[in-house]
Formats: structure tokens, sequence, C-alpha cells
């Protein structure tokens, strides 16, 4: 019964995902096909939390929904690129009947899951007791010398990313 | 699930790829570049379930990181881009085109 819980909201994570990757590469408006790929990102982060990596699946939400997803709309709303008419557009009442019942469903889920014991992850790889440590040892160990170069670059990158955008005096 | 795991994660990575192909806008590129990364980091999370040990999300950090890195210098250069042109149509984008 719990792994075929595990299977169903597995595959389920998985379609969205699929779907909302499709609806991210056929919208015509950069803010709509920004808002599909972090539905897309949730999902992933959902896919990651059942594969037992809880801390990715974390800084998946965080970063890259949070962040990344944020600085492109920034962009989008800089170049003033978000048409108007295709950001304001309003689904017909189908439209707004499928949000509503999904809306419901994934509630009426969310409920039957809190009363459920959910599954324990089958073959667990690590103590749910810590789910940091599996990461962080070997990233504070093992690679420590890529860590301290991932700094480096982010530095560069911020660096580079102002000098690049800033509006120079020769600017054509 | 490592097998769908990965069936998702190449799915992903043939949208992005396609997105990369057929659109112009060069915002919209940009995402699916992100999401080819994150459809690898899909994977990464599946093969290191797979051998039971967390140094595959440990490379998924990196990805993440130099992903925001590239974010960052990527939008900067298509905001210088967009100064030059007033648009971010690849079609304009043609300088070095032979």
């Amino acid at each position: 019964m719990n792994t075929l819980v595990y299977t169903f909201h597995f595959y389920l994570f998985g379609l969205i995902a699929i779907a909302s990757a499709l609806a991210f590469v056929t919208r015509k408006s950069p803010v709509a096909a920004a808002l599909w790929l972090v539905n897309t990102m949730f999902c992933l982060s959902a896919l990651f939390v059942m594969l037992d990596a809880q801390f990715i699946g974390a800084v998946q939400v965080l970063v890259y929904a949070g962040a990344i997803m944020v600085v492109f709309l920034f962009v989008v709303m800089l170049l003033n690129l978000g048409q108007a008419s295709d950001v304001t557009d309003i689904r017909g009442l189908g439209g707004r009947l499928t949000a509503g019942l999904v809306g419901l469903a994934m509630l009426a889920e969310l409920f039957a899951l809190s009363r459920l014991h959910f599954p324990r992850l089958v073959g667990a790889m690590s103590d749910h007791a810590n789910i940091v440590n599996p990461v962080s040892a070997p990233l504070f160990q093992e690679y420590l010398l890529p860590f301290e170069v991932t700094s480096v670059v982010l530095l560069v990158a911020v660096v580079g990313a102002v000098v690049l955008a800033k509006r120079g005096d020769n600017v054509s | 699930m490592i097998s769908e795991a990965l069936f998702f994660s190449a799915v992903l990575f043939t949208i992005g790829v396609v997105g990369v192909l057929t659109r112009r806008n060069a915002i919209i590129i940009f995402m699916c570049v992100e999401l080819m990364l994150n459809a690898v980091n899909l994977s990464f999370i599946a093969l290191s379930r797979l051998h039971g040990s967390a140094n595959g999300q440990v490379f998924v950090l990196f990805v993440m990181t130099i992903a925001a890195a590239e974010a960052a210098v990527g939008l900067a250069i298509i905001i210088s881009i967009f100064r030059h042109h007033k648009s971010v149509d690849l079609r304009n984008i043609n300088l070095l085109k032979g």
C-alpha cells in the first residue's frame, strides 16, 4: 500500500513536471514561461525529496525557484518584455474549472496524506534523523577544494555581472 | 524508481534541447538551459540514490551554484545586448555569422 502511494506520487510529480516543461517551452510570453518553469522546479524538488535527497529538495526551492527565477523575472521586467496582452490573459471557464479541480484534488490529497502514515522510503539511504549530514560531510571533507573554488567562481560572476550590466560611458 | 527518474530526466532534458533549438527569445533559451541543468540534477540524485552515497548530491549543489553564477553573467550579457540592439531576438544578433 505504501509503496503504491509512493509510486503514484512519483509518477504524478514526474508527469506534472514534464507537462509544465512542455507548457514552458510553448508559451509565448516570457513571464508565463518563467512561471511554468517554476512549477517544473517545484515538481523536481518533490522528486528529489522522494529520492531521499531532502536537503537538495529544499535548496532547489530556495535557489532555483526562489533566487534564479526571480532574477529571470526581474530581467524580463527590466527589459519590458512581458507583453501586457499575454501577461494578463485569463483563461476561459474551462481553464478556471480545471485549475479549481486540480487545486481541490491536491488539497484532498494533502488531507488524505496527513491522515495516512506516510511511507518510510524503501531502502532509505540516509539516517532520517539527520538529512544534512550525508551531504555536508563529503562537501566539507572530500570536496573542500571544489567548494572553495566555487565561492571564487561566484565572486567572479558577481563582479562580471556588474561590469557587463553597468551602463558604460562609451555605449554605442 | 531509479529508471523512472532517469526517464523523467531524459524527457526534461529533451524538452530543454527542443526549447533551445526552436525558440528565438534569448531569455527563454536561457531558461531552457536551466531546465536542462535541472534534468541533469535529477539524474544525479537518482544515481546517487542507486549507489547509496551522497556524493551525487554534492555535485548537484555544485551544479546549482554554477547555474546561479551562469544566470547572473548571462542575464547581464542579455541586458547589455538589449541596450545595443533594443531586442533580445536572436535573429538580430548575427554579428559573428560568416
